[in-house]
């Protein structure tokens, strides 16, 4: 124990309290009352979970969504961990530059980006035309697929930062070690660096897992209402049909989903502390 | 550096290029002359910028994402150092709860959120009003300034305080000459995360906002959905040049002084 200063101090509770104070009345009592609600309206009991089993759309919606988060994450780690890799070991010039390169999409206007992916996916719009040179006729704007691939884009940099930060932090001399003693570079990345890394891939992947969960810009302005995924469904029954108690259901579920993956893997990673430490690290 | 092989930088410059690349495309077309989406653009103009500054929905979007974010990063900044501090200092039980309680608005999705806010705002007629805007973009903001305050605060030698208090310097003073200068950087870079959350932020903002109170990003929203206005296109770039800037500068300083330090 450091030794404690004889002044009094602030009683600590006053420190949090004005926060928490905050938190409770934008944050935790809105989703209070939802989840209640979602319970007792019309009358208590699981009406409106029962109703969402037997409408025969949220389903089939709710696992459209998991599929396409499931595939972001995939897409993402694909294309996330090389570049990770050579940012940790890149000269600091390098290692600069390609910082650079993941910050600017990580703090540029999430509208801004939408709107670059709809010009690009419109109808007669860029990757419509390109594709055509080679006699294929892609239409991506308003298919799950046009979602997925703007949601990978937009989500790439939740991912990179995570995996970054935790490649940081590997030990590079392990790699020599193992060579030294025989084993073939890729042997060595496989055995060594890459269970290494884990941390760093389970914090990414359920980062990008969770907000892929949730995403309703992309699917709002790239999807259609056909295929629509859990946040288009949630926009609709509150504003639209302004039914508070469906909503609230469907965004339990949500709430339960995101609870159980962040439940399981904190046991091996925090996804939001390391994300922190990443973005933190690098500005 | 240990040289990455051919087929490792072709990923990284394949990747590097799926970042940024896209985005792009929105400075060509705020350029266009002609009123809808066409890209690339047949006649070109400075219409959609002139737009942009001048017509009253567009400004008064501006300014409302202004005012807004200027009181979440004030009021987060001051919350959310506290509660870091108090996070740093407690000596009691159930930090790791406080902490996880602080940390929540990260780990929920937006949109529960969202329309969790909007209903319970509904009630209680803050939607559409600029404290609604304020308090439910705070709690979003907040995480940021209690993870950036609280890492600055690790390594922080107490005993400066004791020392401070010890020579006769009240609690005040002590926080302000010394316990301040020591996490600005910390408070700062909460500063502007929070700012940059609460412009940016677009899900809150589309159930909250009346046709009264809307900001920048609804704004563009409703400029896709709603009506084709180029305009977005134009606000667009001028939101990602500025980033750009505002990232750039201080990293190509950085990248010169490695330079010059290490030449070669």
């Amino acid at each position: 124990m450091p030794p404690r200063p004889a002044r009094r101090h602030v009683p600590r509770v006053l420190l949090f309290l004005p926060a928490l104070a905050l938190l409770a009345v934008a944050f935790g009592l809105p989703l209070l009352q939802i989840v209640l609600r979602s319970f007792t309206d019309p009358d208590v009991g699981l009406t409106n979970y029962t109703a969402m089993l037997d409408d025969g759309i949220t389903t089939t919606v709710i696992l459209r969504t998991l599929r396409v988060a499931v595939t972001v994450v995939v897409l993402a780690l694909l294309l996330a961990y090389p570049y990770a890799y050579v940012m940790s070991i890149a000269s600091p010039a390098g290692r600069a530059v390609l910082t650079t390169l993941v910050l600017l999409p990580f703090w540029t206007s999430l509208m801004a980006r939408n709107f670059a992916w709809l010009l690009l996916m419109q109808d007669g719009g860029p990757i419509q035309r390109f594709f055509s040179l080679f006699g294929l006729d892609v239409v991506l704007l308003g298919t799950t697929v046009g979602v997925t691939v703007a949601m990978t884009q937009v989500l790439l940099p939740f991912m990179v930062l995570p995996l970054y930060s935790s490649m940081q932090q590997i030990d590079r001399r392990l790699l020599q070690a193992a060579q030294s003693l025989g084993a073939k570079p890729r042997t060595a990345f496989r055995k060594i660096y890459l269970p290494l890394s884990a941390p760093g891939v389970v914090a990414g992947c359920t980062l990008v897992f969770i907000l892929s969960l949730g995403f309703y810009i992309t699917p709002a302005l790239l999807g259609s209402s056909q295929q629509s995924l859990v946040a288009q469904l949630l926009a609709i029954r509150t504003t639209a049909l302004l039914d508070f108690a469906g909503a609230g259901a469907l965004g339990t579920v949500l709430l339960v989903i995101t609870g159980l993956v962040l439940a399981v893997i904190g046991r091996f990673a925090r996804p939001a502390s390391s994300l922190a430490a990443a973005t933190g690290g690098v500005k | 550096m240990r040289a990455a092989s051919p087929g490792l930088r072709a990923a990284v410059i394949l990747v590097a290029l799926v970042l940024v690349a896209p985005t792009l495309v929105v400075i060509p077309m705020s350029f266009t002359a002609g009123t809808t989406f066409s890209f690339p653009p047949d006649d070109w103009s400075l219409r959609w910028y002139r737009e942009f500054v001048t017509d009253p929905a567009w400004r008064t979007a501006i300014f409302n994402s202004l005012r807004i974010a200027v009181a979440v990063a004030a009021l987060s900044v001051v919350l959310g150092t506290a509660a870091a501090i108090g996070l740093v200092r407690a000596t009691f039980r159930g930090t790791t709860v406080l902490r996880a309680l602080l940390l929540s608005p990260m780990t929920v999705p937006n949109i529960v959120t969202a329309i969790a806010v909007y209903v319970l705002f509904l009630r209680w007629q803050l939607n559409g009003t600029y404290l609604g805007f304020v308090l439910a973009h705070t709690a979003v903001a907040l995480p940021f300034v209690v993870i950036s305050v609280s890492s600055s605060l690790q390594g922080f030698d107490r005993r400066l305080e004791t020392a401070a208090s010890s020579l006769g310097a009240s609690p005040w003073t002590v926080f302000r000459r010394i316990t301040l200068p020591l996490v600005l950087p910390g408070v700062l870079s909460g500063a502007v995360f929070a700012f940059v959350t609460s412009f940016d932020e677009v899900v809150i903002a589309l159930f909250l906002q009346s046709p009264t109170l809307t900001t920048l990003p609804v704004q563009m929203y409703k400029s896709v959905t709603l009506e084709i206005d180029p305009t977005i296109a134009a606000a667009s770039s001028v939101v990602v040049v500025v980033v750009s800037l505002l990232i750039l500068l201080p990293q190509l300083r950085a990248a010169r002084r490695l330079v010059k330090e290490n030449p070669a």
